[in-house]
């Protein structure tokens, strides 16, 4: 079996070391075993590209390679769970920086008057270049927005659209003139450098709020990314791989799409937290909010028979999960059933809150998604919703005119009480008032999230 | 397109269906292990920029790939690693001994 034949089934079998890995996903207790094999997938693939022929020399492959797995283990192993979605974010981009690179180096060689150009690899070196680029820089920016070393806030312009329109004409203008003149080497800075700007101008004008679409959109570009390149070097393993991970991205944004009750297309060029945050309180009924002391809130909870936990990002602003368990475990202890409701948009990311409250030692079997305990409802005695706030809004069901009507949310208005640990009255992301707060079943407890759970825990230990 | 840019299109169009149908099947639990490992995947561009850096066509090909290839390299190994130090924590049922 000649050289080749080795290489071509050894990335066949890291791809099929991937699939399995993606499966073996599906369930929490065989997922290690799902990650481990395809790093396995990796491995195999890394050693047997060692020996491809065109590879003269392994000096500058070590020290990359060192380099990067030095700083990869040292991240990994740093990053707080609550920075989750930056740190995916810049892993996202540091892989469409390899794509675009990769592209770039292929595109000097082409150029080089011993070597063919054919037209069919120039496109897929302007495509790679181009996604490559776009992933990077805006993986960039986002992980500086979710950090908060930018503001979160969409920057808007006007004419944005059309400037947008105009760069992307640009590059593509580029690209054809490229492939006719390989030598303008200058021309191909240029179309990389329109392609980088392309990628911040992209995710500016996207809000803080949602930034969980963007992530996972720019997860499915750096899969795009990777098979480009593959369409580049002509490696089946490199485009069935980026291929899998381009549809994971995809599936995974129009997810968070739903959740939020939003078009894709409304996400990217909507800038909704700037335009629509206007309403406040246009709803309200202005009536009257029952307020409630943590030693109430604890006899509520201990006496109940069912529990459901409504966790929402203000809780891992508080850092209070580890408080939240502690509540939990008091509770189980007297005999009381408690779960989580985890709406799909809970935290950052999607699966965010989820790592979030693991991370905190709750069992994975108490944790229900959306779907999973809204049934549940109608049988809870007590719903306390910690930091959750539109995405429990009864409005989405009932009022048309609401920019959250059609989003589905965890109808924990059908349980017999609802407590509400807030800081105040204020509106959650989409600035619409909720009719929650002022039904007689609610009762709201104010103040930090931490504060008040510990509150409550202390106050439920001396029942 | 030639007939063997062809065949790479088919592979591409085929093996996005088949992530569709496997990926589709992951709970919404293990969505951000599924992103970040899906993540460490997509560093698979890392075998393009070994090729490019130890091929060294041009000087500036070489630079380009070495620098890839450590991109490339921290998106694998920092992706499988927070992979799993986030699995490891999803457990069944709490560990008593488990710190409180």
């Amino acid at each position: 079996m000649s050289r080749a034949w080795i290489i071509e089934l050894a990335y066949l079998a890291a791809a099929v070391c991937f699939v399995v890995g993606f499966k073996w996903m599906s369930s929490p207790s065989t997922a290690r075993q799902g990650n481990f094999i395809s790093a396995i997938g990796m491995l195999v693939a890394v050693v047997v590209t060692l020996l491809d022929q065109h590879i003269v020399s392994f000096t500058w492959i070590i020290v990359g390679g060192g380099i990067g797995a030095a700083l990869g283990a040292w991240m990994a192993q740093a990053v707080k769970m609550t920075a989750m979605p930056q740190m995916v974010a810049i892993f996202n981009g540091f892989g469409g920086g390899a794509s675009a690179l990769v592209a770039a180096a292929e595109w000097h060689r082409l150029a080089l008057p011993q070597f063919e150009f054919p037209v069919g690899t120039a496109v897929s070196i302007y495509a790679s270049t181009l996604v490559g680029a776009v992933t990077f820089s805006g993986s960039m920016v986002a992980a500086a927005k979710l950090q908060e070393l930018i503001s979160g806030r969409p920057i808007l312009f006007k004419g944005q659209h059309i400037v947008n329109a105009m760069v992307l004409l640009a590059i593509v203008g580029l690209a054809v003139y490229l492939t006719r003149e390989h030598a303008a080497g200058g021309w191909f800075l240029v179309l990389n450098g329109l392609a980088l700007l392309l990628g911040v101008l992209l995710v500016i004008p996207i809000g803080g709020a949602d930034m969980p679409v963007v992530i996972c959109l720019l997860n499915s570009y750096s899969g795009v990314a990777a098979a480009l390149t593959g369409f580049v070097i002509h490696n089946h393993g490199l485009i069935i791989t980026g291929a899998l991970v381009g549809a994971s991205g995809l599936i995974l944004t129009q997810i968070m799409c739903k959740a939020m009750n939003r078009s894709l297309a409304n996400v990217l060029f909507g800038g909704v937290g700037a335009v629509a945050g206007g309403p406040a309180g246009t709803t309200t009924k202005a009536g009257h909010v029952k307020s409630i002391q943590p030693e109430d809130a604890a006899a509520l909870l201990a006496y109940a028979s069912t529990v459901v936990f409504v966790p929402g990002y203000g809780l891992a602003v508080a850092q209070a999960q580890h408080q939240v368990r502690e509540l939990a475990d008091l509770l189980e202890k007297r005999g009381v059933d408690v779960k989580y409701g985890i709406h799909p948009v809970a935290g950052r990311m999607p699966g965010h809150m989820n790592v979030l409250l693991a991370e905190a030692n709750v069992p994975y079997d108490k944790l229900y998604d959306m779907d999973a305990i809204n049934p549940h409802f109608e049988r809870t005695d007590v719903v306390l919703v910690v930091g959750a706030n539109d995405v429990v809004n009864p409005a989405a069901r009932t009022a048309p005119n609401s920019p959250l009507y059609g989003m589905p949310i965890l109808d924990v208005d059908k349980a017999r009480q609802v407590i509400f640990m807030k800081r105040s009255l204020n509106p959650g992301f989409a600035g619409v008032d909720n009719e929650l707060f002022y039904l007689d079943k609610t009762s709201m407890l104010f103040g930090d999230a931490k504060a008040s759970l510990t509150a409550v825990i202390n106050a439920v230990k001396q029942l | 397109m030639s007939e063997s840019g062809m065949t790479l299109f088919v592979i591409f169009v085929l093996a996005t269906l088949l992530g569709v149908e496997v990926i589709k099947k992951v709970p919404a639990l293990l969505h951000t292990p599924l992103m970040s490992g899906s993540n460490a995947i997509s560093g698979i561009t890392l075998i393009g920029s070994m090729v490019v850096a130890g091929w060294g066509a041009t000087r500036l090909a070489t630079v380009l790939g070495t620098v890839a290839v450590a991109l490339a390299m921290i998106n694998v190994v920092g992706g499988y690693l927070v992979t799993n130090r986030m699995l490891k924590m999803f457990k069944a049922k709490r560990d008593p001994n488990a710190p409180s």
